[in-house]
């Protein structure tokens, strides 16, 4: 439930951002980030809100961790859950 | 010293780095000259990242690393739950987080809630439980609101933003700083270095641990949720206490600064105040809870309904629960294999305690990863 998930930022509106977390679309809410978003930043996202705007050049390692947990886990992987998890609480676009 | 070909089962990126790590570690820790050591993490996300790459194989013998209370589910004490029970059964669509649905409050479960014709929703995001209130104005919608501090943010902004009048809060938020007061006051325990989790630090910043570290003298590392990561914090953790420094140290910088998340701070404490609370299983927490602050009275559960857990709670005792450690375990006293019930009576499908509920729980995790390796034994 704190582990949150990095996800690149497409676009701006306002207090929303549309975001790609590993090819999935989803909408996040900027309410509490610390710094201004612009597309290409990387946010971490924690249920449904950006908490924190990641430079680009950090984010790598972090990227890194989430891949291999997404592409690896077997079926009820409890970290692989809690990322899908924490991707599903972004709004759906449409 | 670990057997070399170990690190590349860990499937660690960068093994040579691990190897490192883990050879520093042992040097150092040789070099407190006691055992065991005792050091606690605070978040269930590290005990995943701890227990999914098998990090315990890789450390030196003297070095226990503990989970503590990090997992908000497994903390909601059941009267908190049989609230949510007590508002399901009087007629409110109540949401909540997917791990607090099997949660035993004192005889029910919001799972049970539902079986006897309460509405519950699970959902991701506050924002998730707004639409619904939002498409159900005929209806009460309250939102079952757990986690810590970074969690308990999303539920400030969505406070402070438009709701509609049918949506309220009922507040089960928890706030981590007060639990490793009270966990570093226990003398069982003896814990002499914290692992603090990185991303309740992005928004309270690191800084928010310095009286602490000085106060109970034990130091407080910031580490984030790579293997490596974590590794890392371990390392720097047994340095300050072998050189006898109760200091701070931040080993996530890509996402921890000294002061944090400003906003989001600001936007917390104009939502919540801390209240002294129980902790399942802990004890009494002093400034342990976070609640509404009284001029958000209108979108409070507790105030807006009367809420009546007298036919939810506590009919009938609950054996197998009273042999549930898992009060022992979250305080560091016990691990999951010192309980009879672990993978018995008490598995993931029917778990007796709350820490076989939550992703985040020891219990859970344990289960699905194994927990202490053999190879301390033959290491």
């Amino acid at each position: 439930m704190c582990l949150g998930v990095p996800g690149k930022v497409i676009s701006v509106n306002g207090l929303i951002a549309t975001v790609d977390f590993f090819g999935v679309t989803k909408e996040l809410r900027l309410d509490i980030v610390d710094e201004p978003v612009q597309p290409g930043d990387y946010v971490l996202n924690h249920v449904g809100f950006a908490i924190r705007r990641i430079p680009p050049s950090e984010v790598g390692e972090t990227l890194a961790l989430f891949d291999q947990i997404l592409k690896e886990a077997e079926s009820g992987d409890l970290m692989a859950e809690d990322v899908r998890g924490e991707m599903a609480a972004g709004r759906t676009k449409g | 010293m670990p057997a070399p070909d170990l690190f590349q089962e860990l499937k660690f990126r960068d093994p040579a780095r691990a190897r490192a790590l883990s050879e520093a570690l042992h040097r150092e820790a040789k070099a407190i000259g006691r055992s065991p050591i005792p050091l606690m993490h605070v978040c269930g996300s590290h005990e995943q990242a701890i227990a999914r790459f098998g990090l315990r194989a890789v450390l030196p013998r003297e070095l226990e690393v503990i989970m503590g209370p990090g997992c908000p589910v497994c903390i909601t004490d059941t009267p908190e739950v049989d609230e949510a029970v007590a508002l399901a059964a009087q007629g409110a669509v109540v949401c909540t987080y997917g791990d607090m649905l099997r949660l035993p409050g004192n005889s029910r479960s919001l799972a049970d809630a539902r079986t006897d014709g309460g509405s519950v929703e699970v959902v991701y995001s506050v924002a998730q439980a707004v639409e619904i209130a939002r498409q159900r104005p005929d209806r009460e919608v309250v939102f079952f609101a757990s986690g810590f501090e970074t969690t308990a943010v999303a539920t400030a902004a969505v406070v402070l933003s438009e709701v509609p009048r049918n949506f309220s809060v009922l507040s089960a938020h928890k706030y981590v700083p007060a639990a490793m007061e009270v966990v570093a006051e226990m003398e069982e325990t003896n814990i002499e270095g914290f692992i603090a989790a990185g991303h309740a630090a992005t928004i309270t910043g690191w800084g928010i641990f310095e009286p602490f570290a000085r106060r109970t003298g034990t130091p407080v590392v910031v580490a984030g949720f790579e293997p490596l990561d974590v590794l890392a914090a371990i390392l720097e953790c047994v340095i300050l206490i072998k050189e006898k420094r109760p200091e701070v140290m931040n080993c996530y910088p890509r996402c921890v600064t000294r002061e944090g998340n400003r906003p989001a701070q600001e936007k917390l404490w104009k939502v919540f105040q801390v209240a002294d609370g129980v902790w399942r299983g802990i004890a009494a927490v002093p400034r342990g809870n976070l609640e509404l602050r009284p001029e958000w009275d209108h979108l409070n559960a507790r105030r807006r309904f009367r809420i009546d857990t007298s036919k939810v709670g506590g009919a009938e005792k609950n054996l197998l629960a009273e042999q549930c450690i898992c009060g022992s375990i979250m305080s560091g006293l016990a691990n999951p294999k010192d309980c009879k019930l672990f993978g018995k009576e008490c598995r993931p499908e029917t778990p007796v305690g709350a820490c076989m509920v939550s992703s985040e729980g020891a219990c859970k995790i344990w289960h699905m990863y194994g927990g202490l390796p053999d190879l301390r034994e033959v290491g």
